[in-house]
């Protein structure tokens, strides 16, 4: 019977599976076959041997890095950064998106939109280029402290400095990409909402409060549960451009680390087991937050 | 518009100071890097550059144009964001057109599967030994390949597809119509912000990509323009010429690579205005719910 619908439909549909295929064997391929690979975070994986000849070795590498000092540094760096780009960064589109809304001069707001948007186009190389010139010691930040009379200073290679560069630099290039989604919801919000509230005497800042952001209340618990769930994962384009020896001890996160022991110095068994307790973080992160939104109103992401 | 009582003008001016100052802010690091690449050797080092050249030369556009690996990684740039973007929209538009026909069997099961792998992967090892194993590395596959779907936009297109109604799909299948022609004819036509939006976000990510090609590329010829703009920023990679043969400094490092940045930029500014009309569009695409 089922075997018989299943046919059928098959005979119907053929074409669309035909047009699945390619993309599934994709997903299969090199998204599905890695996560196997992860079986070697459980080995001591040598390239000879392969997979199936590779000797078992149990927790061996997670017991390992959870007693190295060098894991330890690199997951306070990464979950510091972490929180750092969050608390300082998540509200700034937001803001962004309220100031911009209230622009009525068509010109000032598109030309600003486009400053802000910019960007989010360049890749970290160009961005980070910039960033890295621009606080270079012949560059214009240390022009500007030349000013007030001040020292140069060589702001890379300034342990202090360099997280705070990571997660400003971060919030430069990404907050006015981020406020797209923000002015989409709220040009979202029911235009009467704000005509009744001006009926009842409401000011600009009330409006603002008791409509605007309730109106966009559901989008940002999305996004805040996306972020959350990518506590992690910080990318490594990013600080890969910005770090160098000197700021390892603040700057090294988990991305760049299991790219260094991993690639740089070939311990694939070691690195693996890293990134799957980064992935697994990640993933539990996710279900929490995603629960959390349900619990509170927010509607979840599934 | 409604009278503003006057604690709201001064709310609407010092809104429009702060987005003013927050513009200003965004290009000057940006009108910093373009002065340099114009300056003199004295000049910068002397601190005299900030938003203007000083000392103006095109001593460090002349360089980098006479550099033969300047060319061969904007070529290779080129042509993996032609046919990286080409893959990336006909694997994409073939895939969300079977998945938003929703009397197909099997339709979950691969949207659990498509999903699953949001929120989580193999890493970044185990995807570098597989590229190993199928002798991909050092190929310009290893830079097409393993992105060849995004799930997201994936997503997104199938969502769109979702909106146009039924009796158009019905009516066409009544004339005969198949499903290529359904989806080459009806569906691409109909979605073209959607299509542009897409082709926009893979192109970028083509484009800016370069962490897998460090991961991925050994072979120089086969290095993409970001890999050496980032060679020459940061490792200070070059063969241009910084002196000249009597040993006089000709320009400034900082010239050169605040050049090379700005060529990189050029093409990212170049069709900017071009494509911005559809973001708004784009983004709007991710509202819709199922």
């Amino acid at each position: 019977m089922l075997v018989k619908g299943l046919e059928k439909s098959f005979r119907a549909d053929w074409m669309l599976y035909l047009f699945l295929l390619p993309g599934v064997a994709y997903f299969i391929i090199f998204k599905y076959l890695p996560m196997y690979g992860i079986i070697i975070a459980f080995q001591d994986y040598s390239p000879f041997l392969g997979i199936a000849g590779s000797e078992f070795v149990g927790l061996k590498h997670f017991v390992r890095f959870f007693t190295d000092d060098e894991f330890v540094r690199v997951f306070r760096n990464t979950i510091l950064i972490s929180l750092y780009k969050l608390v300082f960064g998540f509200p700034v589109p937001i803001l962004l998106a309220l100031m911009l809304n209230e622009v009525r001069i068509r010109w000032f707001k598109k030309t600003m939109q486009t400053l802000v948007y910019i960007p989010h186009f360049f890749s970290w190389v160009i961005f980070g280029g910039i960033v890295i010139q621009a606080l270079s010691p012949t560059g214009i930040v240390n022009a500007i402290l030349h000013l007030f009379g001040m020292d140069p200073v060589l702001f890379l290679g300034h342990k202090e400095y360099f997280r705070s560069i990571v997660v400003i630099s971060d919030i430069l290039k990404e907050s006015g990409w981020a406020s797209i989604v923000y002015l989409a919801a709220i040009a979202g919000v029911d235009p009467t909402l704000y005509e009744a509230a001006r009926m009842d005497g409401a000011k600009k800042w009330r409006e603002i409060w008791h409509i605007t952001l309730p109106g966009i209340r559901n989008t940002i618990i999305i996004l805040l549960i996306l972020r959350l769930g990518s506590v992690l994962e910080l990318g490594v384009q990013q600080v890969f451009m910005l770090y160098n020896p000197l700021v390892y001890d603040v700057g090294d996160i988990i991305d760049t680390y299991v790219y260094r022991v991993g690639l740089t110095e070939q311990k694939y068994s070691f690195a693996t087991a890293v990134g799957l307790f980064q992935s697994v973080v990640g993933l539990i992160l996710i279900y929490i937050s995603n629960g959390l939104s349900k619990r509170f109103g927010g509607g979840g992401l599934w | 518009m409604r009278y503003l009582t006057l604690s709201e003008k001064i709310g609407h001016a010092a809104n429009l100071a702060l987005l003013f100052l927050m513009g200003l802010a965004a290009l000057f690091p940006f009108l910093h890097v373009l002065a340099q690449s114009l300056s003199s050797h004295t000049a910068i080092v002397s601190d005299r550059v900030s938003v203007y050249p000083v000392g103006w030369q095109l001593e460090a556009y002349k360089q980098l144009l006479q550099d033969g690996a300047f060319y061969r990684s904007f070529g290779v740039a080129i042509i993996r964001t032609a046919l990286g973007t080409a893959i990336n929209m006909t694997l994409t538009c073939l895939m969300a057109y079977s998945l938003s026909r929703k009397h197909l069997k099997g339709r979950g099961l691969v949207m659990n599967m498509v999903i699953f792998t949001m929120i989580f992967n193999g890493g970044m090892i185990p995807t570098f030994l597989l590229l190993k194993q199928l002798h991909l590395l050092d190929t310009i596959w290893s830079l097409l390949l393993p992105s060849a779907v995004s799930a997201f936009n994936l997503i997104l297109l199938k969502n769109f597809f979702q909106t146009i109604p039924e009796s158009l799909v019905e009516s066409a299948r009544i004339d005969g119509a198949g499903h290529g022609v359904i989806l080459r004819r009806l569906f691409v036509p109909l979605s073209l912000p959607a299509m542009a939006t897409l082709t926009l976000f893979y192109a970028v990510m083509h484009w800016n990509s370069y962490f897998d090609a460090v991961m991925y590329i050994n072979n120089s010829n086969l290095l993409p323009l970001q890999v050496y703009l980032r060679n020459v920023i940061v490792l200070d990679d070059s063969n241009m010429n910084l002196i000249d043969y009597s040993g006089a400094t000709l320009i400034s490092p900082e010239s050169l690579k605040a050049a090379t940045i700005i060529a990189s930029v050029v093409p990212m500014i170049a069709i900017y205005p071009f494509v911005q009309h559809y973001f708004a569009k784009g983004v709007m695409l991710g509202a819709v719910k199922e």
